[in-house]
C-alpha cells in the first residue's frame, strides 16, 4: 500500500457491456482495508460481473481497479497472479474441484502456490476443515458427497486456506436455509476477523447482508445508487434501496416482466 | 417471406463460423502447446490424463485391431485369390494395420471415448465456475487442464497404435494361419519383408499428430463451452466430431505427403 489512508480496493468509472446490455455503468467503489463491503442488488443487476472484473475474470470495457494501490488491469498475467495470490473467494455453487477428494480442494493454493509437501498439506487442510466446523475427516470424501452447506463450508476453507489479504464472496447464503445460512455468515464474520482480512460480499440476502457487512452499497442498472453503513439498509428513506430490502412489488425497480 | 440472398448469407456466416473456430482452435492450441514450455509442470494432472487416455481405452483399441486384422485377411484373400495372388495377403495385412487401420481406428476409437469425456469434464468445470475458481487460486487453466492433456494425447495414442499394429497382424496371421493354410513361417517372412521403418514411423508420427488433434479439440471445446447442461452436451458433441474430421483429414494430408508416389 502506498500510504496508509488509500483503499485496499479503488473502483473508478468500471464499464462492462455484453452486446447491447450496459451491465455496469460506471461503477465508484471504495473498501477500507480490514472492513466487510457488501454489495447488494437484484438479479441481473451486475453484482456477479463486478466481482469478476475485480478478480479478473472478465475484462471492463473501461475503468479501473487499483488493489493495494496497483490498478490490476494494466498488469501482466504473472503480476496478476501474484495478486491473487493474496485472495480467497467463495463461490456461489461452491465451484469445488469434484476431481479432487476435499482436502486436495482445500490444500489446493498451497500444494499449488506454496509448493507445501502434501503430507504437511493434508494436515494442515485438517485444520482448516476444523476452523470452518467440519471434521478433518470430510477431507478422505469427494465433493460429490457433501450437502450443499458442507460444499459451502468447504468452499470457505479452501477460500481462507492461504491466509489471504482480501477475501470474495459471491451469495454465499444462496440455496441454503435460514439456519445454515447464518452458520456460513457466522463463520465467514469469524473467518475475516481472524484473519483480519478485506472482504467483499455480493448477496440479495438481507439478513445476510447486515450480518456479514460493515458497509453496504446497492448496484442499479450498473450504477452503484447508495453506499452507507449496513446497519443502515433496512432504515435509509433510499426509495430504491428501500423497495428492494423490503422486497415491495410497487416502487422506482420496473422488473423487466413479459406480459 | 425468405429472401433469395438469405442462402448466400447463411453460407457465408457458416464459413465465417468455420473460418473463425479454426483461428479461434490454432490459436488455444498454440497457447497450449506454449504452457508445455514453461513451468510449473503438472506431473499429476499429466499421468492422470495419460492414463485415461493408454490404459483405459487399451481394451477396446485391442480388440478393435484384432477384428480389423482378420476381417482385411479375409477380404484380401478373397479378391487376391481370383488372380492367384494370395501370397500377398500378409504384406496388404501388414500395410493396412500399420499405415492406415491401427492410426484412424484408434483415434477415431479413442475420439469417442476420451475426447468425449475431456469435454465434458472441462465443460462440466467451466459452467459449475471451477476454471474461474482456478484463476482465483493463482493456477493458470491453460497450464494446469490443457496442456498436461495436450501432451498425454500425443504421447498416448502412438503407444496405443504400438499395441494396435502388433494385435491387427496378429489377428490377419491367426485368421490366414488357422482358416486360409497359410504356413507360419511364410506369413511371417512375408509380413517382416514388405514392412519398413517408414511404414511404422509415419503410422505412429500420425497418432501423435491425432492424438494431440483428439486433446486440441476435447479440451477447445470443453473450455469453451456455455449454457449449462446443453452447453455441455453440445461441446462434447462438436468435440467428437471435429476431431473425427480433422482425423480423417489429416490422415488424408499425411498419407499424401509421405507415402504418395
Amino acid at each position: 500500500m502506498k500510504n496508509g489512508a488509500e483503499p485496499k480496493i479503488r473502483i473508478r468509472g468500471l464499464r462492462k457491456a455484453f452486446g447491447p446490455k450496459q451491465v455496469l455503468d460506471g461503477v465508484d467503489l471504495d473498501v477500507e482495508t480490514g472492513t466487510s463491503m457488501v454489495v447488494i442488488g437484484g438479479s441481473g443487476s451486475g453484482k456477479s460481473v463486478l466481482l469478476k472484473c475485480i478478480l479478473g475474470l472478465i475484462e471492463p470495457d473501461a475503468g479501473s481497479i487499483e488493489i493495494n494501490g496497483h490498478d490490476v488491469l494494466q498488469m501482466d498475467r504473472q503480476a496478476r497472479e501474484r495478486v491473487n495470490a493474496c485472495v480467497g473467494m467463495l463461490f456461489q455453487q461452491g465451484a469445488l474441484f469434484d476431481s479432487l477428494p476435499v482436502w486436495e480442494n482445500v490444500a489446493f493454493g498451497l500444494l499449488a502456490q506454496h509448493k507445501v509437501a502434501r503430507p504437511e498439506a493434508k494436515a494442515r487442510a485438517g485444520e482448516i476443515l476444523a476452523q470452518v466446523g467440519l471434521d478433518p475427516s470430510v477431507g478422505e470424501l469427494s465433493p460429490a458427497e457433501l450437502s450443499g452447506g458442507m460444499q459451502k463450508r468447504v468452499g470457505l476453507a479452501r477460500a481462507i486456506a492461504a491466509r489471504p489479504d482480501i477475501l470474495f464472496f459471491d451469495e454465499p447464503t444462496t440455496g441454503l436455509d435460514p439456519i445454515m445460512g447464518a452458520v456460513i455468515d457466522g463463520l465467514i464474520v469469524d473467518c475475516v476477523k481472524r484473519l483480519g482480512s478485506t472482504a467483499v460480499a455480493i448477496t440479495h440476502d438481507m439478513a445476510s447482508a447486515t450480518r456479514i457487512g460493515d458497509r453496504a452499497a446497492m448496484l442499479y442498472r450498473g450504477k452503484l445508487v447508495w453506499q452507507g453503513a449496513a446497519s443502515e439498509l433496512l432504515t435509509t428513506e433510499n426509495p430504491i434501496v428501500h423497495q428492494f430490502t423490503h422486497g415491495l412489488r410497487d416502487g422506482p425497480i420496473q422488473m423487466e416482466l413479459r406480459r | 417471406m425468405i429472401h433469395p440472398l438469405d442462402a448466400v448469407a447463411a453460407v457465408g456466416r457458416g464459413t465465417i463460423g468455420v473460418v473463425r473456430g479454426t483461428g479461434a482452435a490454432t490459436l488455444f492450441g498454440a497457447l497450449g502447446l506454449s504452457h508445455l514450455l514453461r513451468p510449473p509442470f503438472y506431473a499429476r494432472m499429466f499421468l492422470r490424463a495419460f492414463v485415461e487416455f493408454a490404459y483405459f481405452s487399451l481394451p477396446v483399441v485391442a480388440l478393435t485391431a484384432v477384428f480389423s486384422g482378420m476381417v482385411i485377411a479375409l477380404q484380401s484373400f478373397t479378391g487376391f485369390s481370383r488372380f492367384n495372388a494370395d501370397s500377398a495377403v500378409a504384406g496388404v495385412v501388414a500395410l493396412s494395420v500399420v499405415r492406415e487401420l491401427a492410426p484412424v481406428l484408434a483415434a477415431l476409437l479413442v475420439s469417442g471415448r476420451v475426447g468425449a469425456a475431456m469435454a465434458a469434464e472441462l465443460g462440466t468445470m467451466r459452467v459449475t465456475d471451477q476454471i474461474d475458481a482456478l484463476g482465483t487460486l493463482s493456477t493458470n487453466p491453460m497450464k494446469y487442464l490443457v496442456a498436461p492433456r495436450l501432451l498425454a494425447g500425443t504421447v498416448a495414442v502412438p503407444l496405443l497404435v504400438v499395441v494396435a499394429d502388433i494385435l491387427g497382424i496378429a489377428g490377419g496371421f491367426l485368421v490366414s494361419t488357422v482358416k486360409l493354410g497359410f504356413s507360419p513361417h511364410t506369413y511371417l517372412v512375408s509380413t517382416f519383408d514388405i514392412l519398413t521403418t517408414t511404414d511404422v514411423v509415419v503410422g505412429l508420427a500420425k497418432a501423435a499428430v491425432f492424438g494431440f488433434l483428439i486433446a486440441l479439440m476435447g479440451c477447445y471445446h470443453g473450455y469453451n463451452s456455455r449454457g449449462g447442461a446443453e452447453g455441455v452436451g453440445s461441446a462434447t458433441t462438436s468435440a467428437v466430431v471435429s476431431a473425427s474430421i480433422l482425423i480423417l483429414a489429416f490422415d488424408y494430408v499425411m498419407t499424401e505427403l509421405f507415402f504418395a508416389r
